[in-house]
């Protein structure tokens, strides 16, 4: 049989669109609107999607948040006898206990975090103390900007040093070099040995530039120096007496080997902290489980989106559909004469079909493009963030052209099931 | 002996029109030998369109046989006609029925087109073709820059391209004025010199003058079959 050669059949199909400019554009108007509404939509959820998942990781999917929290005591209500020292919160029997029954556990790094005054020369403001144990730069994957972090030998002997912030040594110690420097911490004095700044993922800039730009404004001290120059009474006073409170720990962070064993974990961390602390005064946060949150989330976000874009690739389509029909009654006599000069009725079909699919593919081609454009002016006009990515393109594209393809068919099937003889006395 | 090109055996048309069941055809015997030109003369009405359409692979018989040039194509399928009509029919219509969108060449061209003719080689004859019906100066033009003579000039053109067995002809001089009619004529006439075989329809005397056979049609039936003036059954 007959077989003919599909660039002869683009080339026919471009010549017969040619007939109809305005209305060919107007077609791929709607297959453009749709494709880059696709585009732009997914780029812009998947970035949304990329900062929280971001947010998450910072910290860490492999460990374990364990903060003691204030449960307002009997005692305090109404008339009652206030107890003197609030006592609530993490000990360190708990760290002992989840050291040795949490399975699968590779660092368990207590943390004592208190708000002070910190002072530099005349500079003074308040902010976090951490006090916890060298390895905690690993867990929270901050980055060493300038010296070095906590050292066992600083936990053996409880030495006065400290390691600072980015964000804090810029308000501090602006115009001077931190390292080495005296800094006072309630009136208890520390030398600075290092700067620390946020996520140690994330691009290397040149060094000048991070110190600037970090966030991080805590203090970090030697849990042991802590220990040893404070207790575990925090006293703050205030106009009208004062608070007491005694909290061992404020933090625990857990690190689990693998993630796959996080989960079982947590289990055997509620497990030891149930049998210990009479009240709730601690929150266990599993980072991992909220990834598992956030993918949930994203995964509904990204049904709507669906939705949505179906709905407009499928108005799209019943564009082309509404068109293909025009322009098939409009050319109901070129049909019967090609049928009789020996068309087949296949041979219709592929012809409507394939200015269909050159309609769709041009159209769908300008919306990538578009669709391409403006989440890159979205995110260089505002700080939002976006996402350009091949799946999104891939969908939206194919999706479109397949569309098209299953709107045109009808069209091209009325063409070619007509009566040659009726085509041709049409007029 | 000549295998004839086009025998029909008891040719029976029925249409069903709404509710009414028309006979068009009631059962015609008809033969044509190569090289004849036949004209088909009567009333609207009388069957001369339905027995072209019939000829021209556009319509299935009812009931009887067809064979052109010796093959039963009564029982052949869609694509079987298309493919025949393609290679073995040339149709010259009164509106002439050229694809506004392409130019004289590309018109010429389309039979070809759809037998799977490689380009160049359907470009060199088409190109031919319309050297010789004089259409040298307009192989770029759409039909809507010609006049009716040209592109009537253009179907006889495209009807020739792929060598048909049967040329069929519905009023080709029906939109001419009488001078671009007679020189329409005169082509059809120097085709069947050559040895074409000629079917055409028509209703003016004068053209039939010009044929060899004359076959009139009333109601579905052949009145008369007459051969350069001689009648004969």
């Amino acid at each position: 049989m007959t077989s003919m050669r599909p660039e002869r059949m683009v080339k026919l199909a471009f010549k017969n669109l040619g007939q109809y400019r305005l209305r060919a554009g107007l077609t791929m108007l709607g297959i453009i609107f749709g494709v880059c509404s696709v585009v732009a939509m997914l780029s812009v959820g998947e970035g949304a999607n990329q900062e929280i998942q971001e947010k998450i990781q910072r910290m860490g999917s492999q460990n374990i948040l364990i903060k003691s929290v204030k449960v307002p005591s009997e005692e305090s209500g109404q008339g009652g006898r206030r107890s003197l020292v609030a006592s609530y919160g993490l000990t360190y029997d708990d760290y002992e206990e989840l050291s040795r029954f949490v399975p699968n556990l590779e660092a368990n790094t207590p943390i004592k975090r208190l708000r002070y005054d910190v002072q530099f020369k005349s500079r003074r403001l308040q902010t976090d103390v951490v006090a916890t144990m060298p390895w905690y730069l690993g867990v929270q994957n901050y980055r060493m900007i300038r010296g070095r972090f906590l050292t066992t030998t600083d936990m053996e002997y409880g030495s006065p040093v400290c390691v600072i912030g980015t964000r804090l040594a810029r308000m501090l110690f602006a115009g001077y070099d931190p390292i080495g420097k005296t800094l006072n911490i309630d009136k208890d004095a520390y030398t600075v040995v290092g700067i620390i700044g946020d996520l140690a993922q994330g691009e290397v800039r040149l060094e000048n530039e991070l110190w600037m730009e970090g966030e991080n404004q805590s203090v970090y001290i030697p849990f042991k120096t802590y220990q040893q120059k404070r207790g575990d009474l925090f006293i703050q006073l205030s106009k009208g007496g004062g608070t007491f409170e005694k909290i061992e720990l404020h933090e625990l962070i857990l690190t689990i080997d693998e993630q796959e064993n996080v989960v079982s974990a947590v289990d055997a961390v509620r497990r030891v902290l149930k049998r210990n602390h009479k009240k709730e005064d601690y929150s266990v946060v599993v980072p991992l489980e909220l990834i598992r949150q956030a993918r949930e989330t994203r995964r509904l976000f990204n049904i709507v989106l669906g939705s949505i874009a179906a709905i407009s690739l499928i108005v799209g389509g019943i564009g082309i559909m509404n068109i293909m029909l025009a322009t098939v009654s409009e050319r109901i006599r070129e049909i019967g004469i090609r049928r009789a000069l020996g068309a087949r009725r296949s041979d219709i079909v592929l012809q409507f079909l394939m200015e269909t699919l050159l309609l769709s593919i041009s159209g769908g081609v300008i919306g990538l493009v578009i669709g391409a454009i403006i989440p890159l002016a979205i995110t260089a006009t505002t700080d939002v963030k976006t996402v350009l990515t091949f799946p999104a393109f891939a969908v939206a594209f194919s999706v479109s052209v397949s569309v098209s393809v299953v709107f045109g068919i009808y069209p091209a099937r009325r063409a070619a099931l007509m009566d040659p003889i009726e085509a041709l006395r049409h007029e | 002996m000549n295998v004839p090109i086009v025998e029909l055996k008891s040719a029976m048309k029925e249409y069903v029109n709404g509710a009414l069941k028309v006979t068009a055809l009631r059962g015609i015997d008809l033969r044509i030998d190569p090289g004849e030109y036949a004209v088909i003369m009567g009333a609207s009405g009388s069957g001369k369109s339905t027995l072209l359409n019939l000829l021209g692979c556009l319509d299935h018989l009812s009931r009887g046989d067809y064979l052109l040039g010796g093959e039963n194509i009564s029982k052949l399928n869609d694509d079987e006609l298309s493919e025949i009509r393609s290679r073995r029919i040339g149709f010259i219509f009164q509106s002439y029925n050229l694809i506004p969108q392409l130019n004289v060449l590309e018109n010429i061209e389309v039979p070809l087109f759809y037998q799977g003719v490689p380009e160049p080689v359907a470009r060199l004859k088409a190109e031919e073709l319309a050297k010789r019906m004089g259409l040298s100066e307009r192989l770029g033009h759409k039909p809507m820059e010609l006049s009716g003579g040209q592109q009537q000039r253009v179907a006889i053109a495209r009807s020739l391209v792929c060598d048909p067995i049967l040329m069929l002809a519905d009023e080709p001089t029906g939109n001419l004025d009488s001078k671009t009619g007679q020189e329409i004529l005169e082509l059809i006439d120097e085709l069947h010199a050559e040895g074409k075989t000629i079917v055409m329809v028509t209703h003016d005397d004068d053209i039939a003058h010009r044929a060899q056979r004359v076959v009139r049609f009333m109601d579905g039936e052949i009145i008369s079959n007459v051969w350069n003036g001689e009648p004969k059954v």
